[in-house]
């Protein structure tokens, strides 16, 4: 290490001067010791005293931040994931052409055996329809994003009230619940999913949705419940009890703040999942009946594998965005669980 | 220290707590008890420090929650200032919180990790409606800040961003802020170095001093309980074995499980470790769901006497001025009238009779 | 020749995105044959570091060691992982602070102890059950046939540290390091660990290194105490010198500091100002100098010597405690 004053940077914590100090000093000793230490040195000592005096709190979301931020796999999962989001968010402008658009040249040529590849025009050629395929590349990243999104909120928020719920007032509430949970979860998460969107009369983009998030409800509210029960036997809401804190107060900011980290990162890690459930359900056409729609996971299943032999790309692409996409969350995901983890804190 | 000494503060009397062991797959039984406090009356006088020792297991940890009410005595009476708290219900407990406050072993884990300090210590003014004046409760948490010496800056940190030592001052704020006529210490300070616990220590007697606090401090090191405390109380499995002022405690342990925790801690001098005679005690703690009969500590007491000990609990009995001692020959053992003798061990399971892994969680003694 | 002879033993780690940390920080001591060596130190003071060097024991990535471990004339350090492995166990043992964690959970007591013996002396199972029995008999487990057979969450905290004792010696070591080995403890058990850990030094005449931060514990059992603190060894003395004069203001620091059980009450306890946090780092002076009484300008001006004293220890400070500790 370096000099004392010129290491700001290594975290207040480490270079803190206990204040009590100049108190516990026995007396007697202190004013001489004091006096025999050179003006310049006391000067340095104080002014380290100083430095970490004056710096303000760091929280432990910051600081969790400043961990993640430190952490090259989750830079590199936080890199795809910000370049998929700009890519949905500007695909009007990113895309050459209208993805619904049958064009004509490439419709001219287009046949059972020959699907028109790379041109000037259409980088990634013709999809089986004569639509440009970049451009439904681009425009699919937005139905990703926003089923994959969509269905894990709607399941984070079902099963943190049940998860809530569960943990924050145990006995016969929690017993209800979680029978119920162990239900859904006796269900493969795919199999549920198809019997949910079979069950709808009309399938839309809402039911692979919804089916995705009823998937992932057991998960989140197991889950909460699991470190809400945790935070419970936890010494620091033991502390608030002893303070004489409401229980409402204890559990709305004590028990549940605490136990959603764990649901964060979760939810971080589902993001991919739903996204990979999604693609899923479409291929095997269970998805959203529109065919102007872009969606990858109908791509890779219907066009890319029925013409998977003329124009094997149909199915790369797809199924590469898909796989890179999910592998971003992921990382990112497992990259904030490092993060928050306090076993990495020091 | 000893001027304003007015009666007890605090009276426990044959206070119980035992924890039931559930077994089962969708309806929950009850298997067993562990019985971690099974009938304790002490009591506390106001300004005077109580410490309560014992090994881990041995109660002592519960009986200063039960005491809080932290955990719900099965059994016995508790008064407080001349008020029945196992008596209050609901709202009126929580108000009754204020004035007996805690604080904790490990300063991080007993601090919630997301709150500041400053919002950490208004909390407990907030519940009690005392933070209603914006200027006075900041005059207030700056006061309390200095009293344990830590800056008026540490308001805006959080917890992690302290040392050991900090940190448990901070837990200390919180208690203080509140002003209370109780602290009860749960291992004050066996999570801190060495060369930090002396400055704790040191606080904790200065506030007093300044304050006129009462303290239960409850440890498992005997040193340090008898630097700091006034009186002594020595638990074995859920009992006090022995009650004392803290210098006739150390002068004359009577009851033979005292005597052998004083032998076995070790004291940082050559010369006296050479010396001393220890007194090595066979075997470990017996399992509180399964208790011995008769004394509890008979299983492994060096001086313990056929048929009476196994078949008789002694009652805590007052066998000096002001020294209470539960052992049926406590005179006849002071007075070398009963020689030790050796002791086979008794193998003991760590799980008798409990659901696995459960005991550690009933009993959070460290 | 000495047994162990650790010179200028570094440890320093480097993690992601962070600054190179010094734990151990040119240590050196060395272990004669059946003696007691004591490391003292407060945590992050480089004990537990420096022993998981000696053993070979750190991770293989993300630190740097340096310097040399001459265990019998052989430089420990520049041994082969393989060899390394040899060594441990049979030339030397360790006996760690959580018993429950250094014992496999799934394996009985009784094979864990025979496992090693077969490894290291070649015996078959019969024989190294056989001994195995001996050996628990040896460190006090009561009823040592039916404990062979038993797993170690069938016994308690005390009992594990006892097989974990007896699995430290079953090749007859002749060194043993002890890290913490009663911290987990309670009192009266930690008394019954530290009379046999001493009865089987005077008896197989291993010698022994003992990590503890308890200074009870070493005045007790140690020949030669080396306090450590902040990854440096700032005052080595043999066992009734440290604790009759020490001269080190950490050291004196740290006697005053604890409670003592035979201590007249109502004094008050003399701390140690400030927190390990408050150290400078040694290349600017004297590490301990933030909280020391006796601080001079020279404990500013880069690390002070270890020099040796007249009564034939060593000590690095430029302004040492010269009163001697008041006998209660």
């Amino acid at each position: 290490m370096s000099d004392p004053i010129t290491r700001p940077g290594v975290g207040a914590q480490r270079d803190s001067v206990d204040p009590a100090a100049v108190e516990e000093k026995p007396e007697g000793v202190t004013p001489s010791a004091i006096s025999r230490l050179g003006e310049r040195k006391k000067a340095r000592l104080d002014a380290l005293a100083q430095a970490s005096a004056d710096k303000g709190g760091v929280s432990l979301v910051r600081d969790a931040f400043r961990r993640l931020r430190r952490n090259p796999v989750a830079i590199f999962g936080a890199v795809i994931v910000g370049l998929f989001v700009l890519v949905a968010i500007f695909a009007p402008l990113l895309a050459p052409h209208d993805p619904a658009q049958r064009f004509d040249e490439l419709t001219k040529n287009l046949t059972v055996d020959n699907i028109p590849g790379a041109s000037s025009d259409f980088p990634l050629g013709s999809d089986p329809l004569g639509r440009d395929f970049l451009s439904r590349m681009i425009y699919g990243s937005r139905q990703t994003l926003f089923v994959g999104v969509v269905a894990t909120l709607i399941g984070l928020g079902l099963g943190v009230l049940i998860g809530a719920l569960a943990g924050a007032f145990g006995g016969w509430i929690d017993n209800i619940l979680m029978r119920l949970t162990d239900v859904m979860l006796a269900l493969p998460a795919l199999l549920l999913a198809i019997s949910l969107v079979a069950m709808a009369s009309r399938s839309s983009q809402w039911t692979v949705i919804f089916a995705v998030a009823i998937v992932n409800v057991p998960i989140f509210a197991r889950l909460l419940r699991g470190s809400m029960l945790a935070q419970r036997e936890s010494d620091h809401v033991l502390a608030a009890r002893a303070l004489g804190v409401k229980q409402g107060s204890i559990v709305l900011r004590h028990m549940l703040p605490n136990a959603m980290t764990a649901v964060i990162v979760q939810a971080t890690l589902t993001l991919s999942t739903a996204i990979l459930e999604a693609a899923s359900l479409s291929f095997l056409g269970l998805g959203d009946p529109d065919i102007n729609r872009a969606e990858w996971g109908l791509m890779l299943g219907v066009d890319g594998q029925r013409y998977f032999e003329v124009r094997p790309e149909l199915a790369y692409y797809p199924a590469v965005a898909i796989i890179v996409v999910a592998l971003g969350f992921t990382l990112l995901g497992e990259g904030m669980r490092e993060a928050i983890d306090p076993k990495n804190r020091r | 220290m000893t001027e304003e000494r007015t009666g007890p503060l605090v009276e426990l009397r044959d206070v119980k707590v035992h924890f039931p062991i559930k077994s089962g797959v969708l309806i929950d039984r009850t298997v067993g008890y562990v019985y971690a406090v099974d009938g304790v009356s002490l009591s506390i006088n106001k300004g005077e420090t109580y410490g309560l020792v014992g090994e881990s297991g041995c109660g002592k940890s519960t009986l200063g929650r039960g005491l809080l009410r932290l955990v719900e005595p099965t059994d016995g009476e508790i008064v407080f200032d001349g008020t029945d708290v196992r008596s209050l219900k609901g709202e009126a407990m929580r108000k009754a919180r204020r004035r007996m406050q805690m604080i904790f072993q490990d300063p991080l884990s007993s601090l919630d990790p997301r709150q500041s300090v400053e919002s950490l210590l208004v909390e407990g003014l907030k519940a009690h409606g005392l933070a209603r004046d914006k200027a006075a409760t900041a005059r207030k948490l700056r006061d309390t800040l200095a009293a344990v010496g830590l800056p008026a800056s540490a308001l805006s940190k959080y917890p992690h961003e302290f040392s050991g030592g900090q940190r448990q001052r901070i837990g200390i704020a919180r208690a203080l802020v509140l002003d209370p006529d109780l602290i009860v210490a749960d291992e004050p300070v066996s999570a801190l170095d060495v060369s930090i616990q002396a400055q704790v220590l040191n606080l904790m007697e200065d506030i007093q001093n300044e304050l006129g606090l009462t303290y239960l401090i409850i440890a498992h090191d005997l040193a340090v309980v008898r630097h700091i405390a006034d009186t002594v109380g020595v638990m074995y499995l859920g009992g006090l074995v022995e009650e004392a002022s803290s210098d006739d405690l150390y002068r004359e342990p009577m009851h033979p499980y005292t005597r052998a925790l004083m032998s076995a801690v070790p004291v940082p001098d050559p010369q006296v470790e050479d010396r001393r005679e220890r007194i090595l005690l066979a075997g470990d703690l017996p399992s509180p769901t399964n208790p011995p009969a008769g004394c509890r500590f008979h299983t492994r007491c060096p001086w313990a006497q056929p048929k009476r000990c196994a078949d008789e609990r002694p009652a805590l009995r007052e066998v000096l001025d002001g020294h209470r001692v539960a052992c049926h020959y406590a005179e006849d053992i002071a007075a070398g009238r009963i020689r030790p003798h050796e002791v086979e061990p008794e193998l003991v399971r760590p799980d008798d009779g409990a659901a696995p892994g459960d005991t550690g969680e009933l009993i959070p003694t460290p | 020749m000495s047994l162990l002879d650790v010179r200028d033993l570094s440890v320093v780690f480097q993690r992601r995105g962070e600054r190179p940390f010094t734990a151990v920080d040119e240590v050196s001591f060395s272990v004669e044959p059946g003696q007691t060596v004591g490391l003292v130190g407060e945590s992050g003071c480089g004990k537990s570091v420096t022993s998981l060097a000696i053993m070979g024991l750190l991770p293989r990535r993300g630190n740097k060691v340096s310097g040399q471990v001459m265990f019998d004339g052989a430089d420990l350090l520049a041994l082969r992982p393989d060899d390394m492995r040899d060594r441990r166990g049979r030339d030397i043992g360790m006996i760690f602070q959580d018993p429950l964690s250094s014992l496999n959970p799934v394996v009985p007591i009784g094979t864990q102890v025979a496992e090693v013996l077969e490894r290291h002396r070649g015996m078959d199972r019969k024989a190294a059950l056989k001994e195995a029995r001996e050996l628990l008999d040896a460190v006090g487990i009561p009823d040592p046939n039916r404990r062979l057979k038993e797993y170690p969450h069938q016994i308690s905290g005390g009992m594990r540290q006892r097989a974990l004792i007896a699995i430290a010696l079953a090749c007859k070591p002749r060194l043993l390091i002890a890290d913490e080995p009663t911290t987990a403890l309670d009192v009266t058990i930690q008394a019954q660990i530290l009379t046999l850990l001493k009865q089987l030094v005077d008896e197989t005449g291993t010698a022994l290194i003992m990590i503890t931060h308890d200074l009870g514990v070493v005045a007790g059992l140690c020949d030669t105490v080396n306090v450590l603190y902040g990854g440096k060894v700032v005052e080595r003395a043999a066992r009734h010198e440290l604790f009759a004069r020490p001269r080190h203001p950490y050291t004196h620091g740290l006697l005053n500091s604890v409670p003592r059980l035979d201590s007249p009450r109502g004094e008050r306890l003399h701390a140690i100002r400030g927190s390990v946090a408050d150290n400078i780092p040694w290349v600017e002076g004297c590490a301990f100098a933030p909280r020391c009484d006796n601080v001079v300008d020279a404990c500013l001006e880069g690390t002070p010597p270890l020099e040796p004293t007249a009564t034939g220890g060593d000590l690095r400070c430029n302004n040492p405690v010269t009163e001697e500790v008041a006998v209660p």
